[in-house]
């Protein structure tokens, strides 16, 4: 078991290896804060939140509050595959967003198709420039689905008419890491929906190396910047669930921190959207919500500075971050009963992992299924 | 002898797009390909399920433009099932339509489009005391365009700079003589750019308010909306209108006045005088306030014959797939369409870059079909919008647009340019800035004696139903068609924005607004073809929309058929 301190030295470690190397950037980020008007404290304060968000000791401020300064060390290469860009949105929509932008600025972009001013042979350029000048340094992120079918040629990038699935494998195999930014790169998303018809893959599917997935459609800013921090930081990967996905971050389910709890255990449910029950905001289980069955951290976190999520906004969960969740969760209107979902019914293995949760799946859907017998039928 | 060039990403749009041109010895295009590179099959995945997740699942369809297919999908199922929903839930939707032009034509003039018309190089040689002077000839109360502002942006900027690493702004055309801008315009414009940064984020959470979330919103159900909390909320009420001040102030102390500054120093730069070469134009109703009545009003002009301007008729919609990845005998109608994929890649040949795969343009280069409005190819969009409603002397775009012209000194036929389509998608957002305040109290005054939201729908499963919805999202005219069999879906169909301006030529040899607007355009240097990009932006392309639309079965290339009545 690593214990917190030692995650700290390793830290350390990191930073101090970081250090050595050459800035990218010829302002620090003290200046560029300072130019800003941010002030030592404010930016002190952001980092506590990540610290929190990332389930670290405070302690660890410290580190991420040094990691900021020295996150312009990392060059990023950002590919887009099958895709809608609602990821890429979100990024932007970042809720400390001064400061986030900030050190999304001053981390070293080196390709990001909807935000680069180069386009065409210049931007082909840009690509194989930061894979061959940052060989083994550069964080890959991947936004979309990888579309297989017909050997990838539902997809191409490039004047050289590159399939995604090459584009992929090639930027990957130099990469220090890789990120799935949402969930169609993590596990094929809407498109992959039954029946595929363009046999669209999570991008750990086609290559052999450790892929982070980050679920959600979109998944929140926070949990994108959260994720790169973690990297800069410790220079490895988060602890992980059985999905891939950062424990700090989709290691609770929706249900247990979700406001309208109170009203599940009470057995106070909205019966139609939008009725007198949903003005008190009661609890939309009946309404299709999967916050039982989804982990992220959405009711804590919320999205767009904190201004809402959809539970909030009257609709239920509809299990973005799950995998197949297009297929798995749906109807999205109708409760999931008691079906067992993808890894709840695999392996002795993975099912090892989230037995609790499953039984406390297990025995919610049940107390719930009962209530609807009670009021149904009256 | 002719010359290929390969534009291959087109970056700074949604989606994957490559655009290829021929130009003569003089630079001049002669011809021009457009062609969409990606495809996801999202109707194929929606047969079977249930119409009440359609909204849901073509949200997934952009992510930029999100909440429009959101809607559009919704409103399809309504109309075919017959729902009328409240009047509440309708305000709901047209205030959150409003919040997603705010963003999305922010986001797309500022950090899609500008880097086309404002040189980021150029800027740092600016004065930023005699800029902050020139801001006052372009608004009163010019918007993060102080000395001081100017001079923070420069700096910072300047970092990049020196570095000889410019990021995201690395390898652009910057010193290509078609930008206009003077060193001090420049540094304005980059100032805004930055500042947008912020803005779009607030025009974002206002969708948030009640949609859940912005990008891909969660509220909005077949029947109503789920966001009855927010909307009796009087502290959400106020939360809208705070962010709406904000966002509509930076419209008209930034983006306009950045409009108006572009028509005066590009006004004489032939390559964006040009750029509007198929002279059809169609949009739908779109905003919908108090007694029904809409900001702006639905129909076709057709030759740009301002004179005439007719009710769209959906029935002489088709599609043509003559040089698209499909086989088809001949355009057909949404509801009786076939598609049958015939991939047929690419072909190695010269360009300016050397040997490359390039389209075969006599036969088939894009998944994007190529709609046709009586046979005629479409503009649709802010420009389509705007003109249309100045042939019906909409009062409201009339007044707008002859300011505009009045203010810029430049005359009517302006508008049919890569400026004029510019211009036209900031006034599109300036004028539903001000209208927008009339929604808002229509909402507030309705809400004195009526909460209802939301309205269950009723699905007969021994019932077939037939519906489609046509609304005005940010790019243009959007139309979902639906057919529901068994209570589930049967068929789907979205002919979206992009498709109509992006299509490829069709079988009369008809070309669609992009490859038009190309054609006669001449080019600095064909190896950094900034002019193209500044034009094909101007469309503020959403490919993952436009390649959508597609059917596909199975593993390989095989011919297939879908329902009767399919797309």
């Amino acid at each position: 078991m690593e214990t917190h301190s030692a995650l700290y030295q390793q830290g350390q470690q990191r930073l101090a290896a970081l250090r050595q190397l050459p800035a990218r950037q010829d302002q620090s980020l003290a200046e560029r804060m300072q130019q800003y008007g941010i002030s030592r404290r404010d930016f002190m304060k952001w980092s506590a939140s990540v610290t929190a968000l990332l389930a670290l000791p405070l302690p660890f401020s410290n580190l991420v509050a040094e990691a900021a300064e020295l996150a312009d060390r990392v060059p990023l290469v950002w590919l887009h595959m099958a895709e809608c860009t609602g990821c890429s949105e979100s990024l932007t929509r970042a809720d400390t967003p001064d400061l986030d932008t900030l050190i999304f600025d001053h981390i070293s972009l080196e390709y990001h198709e909807t935000l680069m001013a180069a386009a065409g042979w210049q931007a082909d350029e840009n690509l194989e420039h930061a894979l061959e000048h940052y060989k083994g340094n550069y964080l890959l992120a991947i936004e979309g689905a990888v579309p297989t079918a017909n050997n990838g040629a539902f997809l191409t990038v490039g004047c050289k008419g590159h399939t995604g699935l090459q584009s992929v494998r090639e930027a990957a195999a130099g990469a220090a890491a890789i990120i799935s930014v949402g969930t169609c790169a993590s596990f094929g998303g809407v498109q992959a929906a039954a029946p595929n018809p363009t046999g669209a893959k999570g991008v750990h599917e086609v290559i052999d190396k450790t892929v982070i997935n980050l679920g959600g459609c979109p998944p929140s800013e926070k949990n994108i910047v959260g994720t790169l921090m973690y990297f800069v930081m410790f220079g490895r990967l988060p602890a992980l669930d059985m999905f891939n996905r950062p424990k700090w971050a989709y290691g609770a389910r929706v249900h247990d921190n979700c406001e309208r709890r109170g009203h599940f255990d009470s057995g106070e449910f909205v019966e139609q959207f939008s009725d007198d029950n949903a003005k008190n905001g009661y609890c939309l289980y009946k309404m299709g919500c999967k916050g039982p069955y989804t982990y992220n951290n959405c009711p804590t976190e919320r999205f767009n500075s904190h201004v809402s999520w959809p539970v909030l906004a009257g609709h239920g969960c509809i299990g973005c971050s799950e995998p197949n969740f297009w297929d798995d969760m749906a109807d999205f209107e109708k409760p999931l009963g008691r079906q067992l979902l993808h890894g709840l019914d695999a392996t002795a293995d993975t099912v090892g992992a989230v037995i609790l949760g499953a039984a406390a799946v297990g025995i919610g859907a049940h107390a719930v299924a009962s209530l609807f017998v009670g009021s149904k039928e009256e | 002898m002719n010359q290929r060039v390969v534009i291959d990403p087109i970056t700074r749009i949604e989606g994957h797009l490559r655009i290829e041109v021929e130009v003569d010895e003089h630079n001049v295009i002669q011809k021009a390909w457009a062609s969409s590179t990606l495809w996801r099959g999202i109707e194929v995945i929606l047969k079977g399920r249930t119409p009440m997740d359609v909204g849901l699942l073509v949200q997934r369809i952009c992510g930029v433009c999100t909440f429009s297919h959101y809607r559009c999908g919704t409103e399809a199922v309504e109309n075919a099932l017959g729902v009328k929903i409240p009047l509440n839930a309708q305000y709901l939707r047209s205030l959150m339509m409003t919040a997603l032009h705010y963003h999305d034509h922010i986001v797309h003039f500022y950090h899609l489009h500008a880097l086309d018309w404002v040189d980021v190089v150029s800027a740092l040689s600016a004065d930023p005391a005699k800029a902050a002077q020139v801001a006052m000839k372009y608004s009163d109360k010019p918007l993060a365009a102080g000395e001081g502002d100017l001079r923070a942006v420069q700096e910072r900027v300047q970092g990049f700079v020196n570095k000889g690493k410019l990021g995201p702004f690395a390898n652009a055309y910057w010193g290509n003589k078609t930008y206009r801008f003077s060193p001090e315009q420049n540094l304005i414009a980059l100032s805004h750019y930055l500042k947008a940064l912020e803005v779009q984020r607030v025009a974002a959470e206002m969708m948030a308010i009640f949609g859940g979330k912005q990008p891909h919103p969660q509220s909005v159900v077949v029947g109503g909306m789920t966001a009855v909390r927010d909307l009796v909320n009087p502290a959400r009420l106020q939360e809208w209108q705070a962010k709406h001040d904000i966002v509509t102030d930076f419209i008209e102390r930034a983006y306009k006045a950045d409009i108006i500054m572009a028509a005066d120093a590009f006004g004489k730069e032939a390559s964006v005088l040009g750029g509007v070469n198929v002279h059809n134009f169609v949009c739908s109703n779109e905003f919908m306030g108090a007694d029904g009545q809409y900001i702006f009003k639905q129909g076709v002009v057709l030759n740009g014959d301002l004179k005439q301007v007719t009710d769209i008729n959906p029935d002489l919609i088709a599609e043509d797939v003559t040089h698209s990845w499909y086989k088809a005998d001949k355009p057909q109608h949404p509801y009786v369409g076939t598609t049958i994929p015939e991939y047929t890649g690419f072909v190695e040949r010269d360009t300016v870059y050397g040997k490359l795969p390039t389209v075969d343009g006599d036969k088939k280069y894009s998944w994007v079909k190529s709609p046709r409005y009586n046979g005629e190819p479409m503009e649709v969009g802010p420009l389509a919008c705007l003109l249309v409603n100045y042939a019906k002397g909409n009062p409201l775009v009339v007044t707008a647009v002859d300011d505009l012209l009045k203010r810029t000194g430049l005359p009517l036929e302006a508008l049919y340019t890569t400026l004029g389509r510019t211009a036209a998608r900031m006034l599109q957002t300036s004028i539903i800035a001000k209208e927008s305040n009339n929604i808002f109290n229509a909402l507030i005054n309705n809400l004195k004696s009526d909460e209802s939201l939301y309205r269950k729908p009723e699905i007969d499963p021994s019932k077939e139903y037939v519906g489609h919805a046509i609304i005005e999202a940010p790019r243009g005219m959007l139309s979902h068609w639906v057919r529901i069999k068994g209570g589930v879906v049967e068929n789907y169909q979205a002919v979206v924005p992009t498709t109509w301006n992006a299509g490829p030529m069709d079988a009369q040899g008809k070309i669609g607004p992009f490859e038009a607007s190309l054609v006669g355009l001449q080019l600095e240097d064909p190896t950094k073809p900034l002019e193209v990009l500044r034009i094909i932006h101007s469309f503020d392309p959403c490919m993952a929309c436009s390649v959508h639309m597609i059917d596909y079965k199975g593993q390989s290339l095989g011919e297939f058929r879908v329902g009767p009545n399919a797309c």
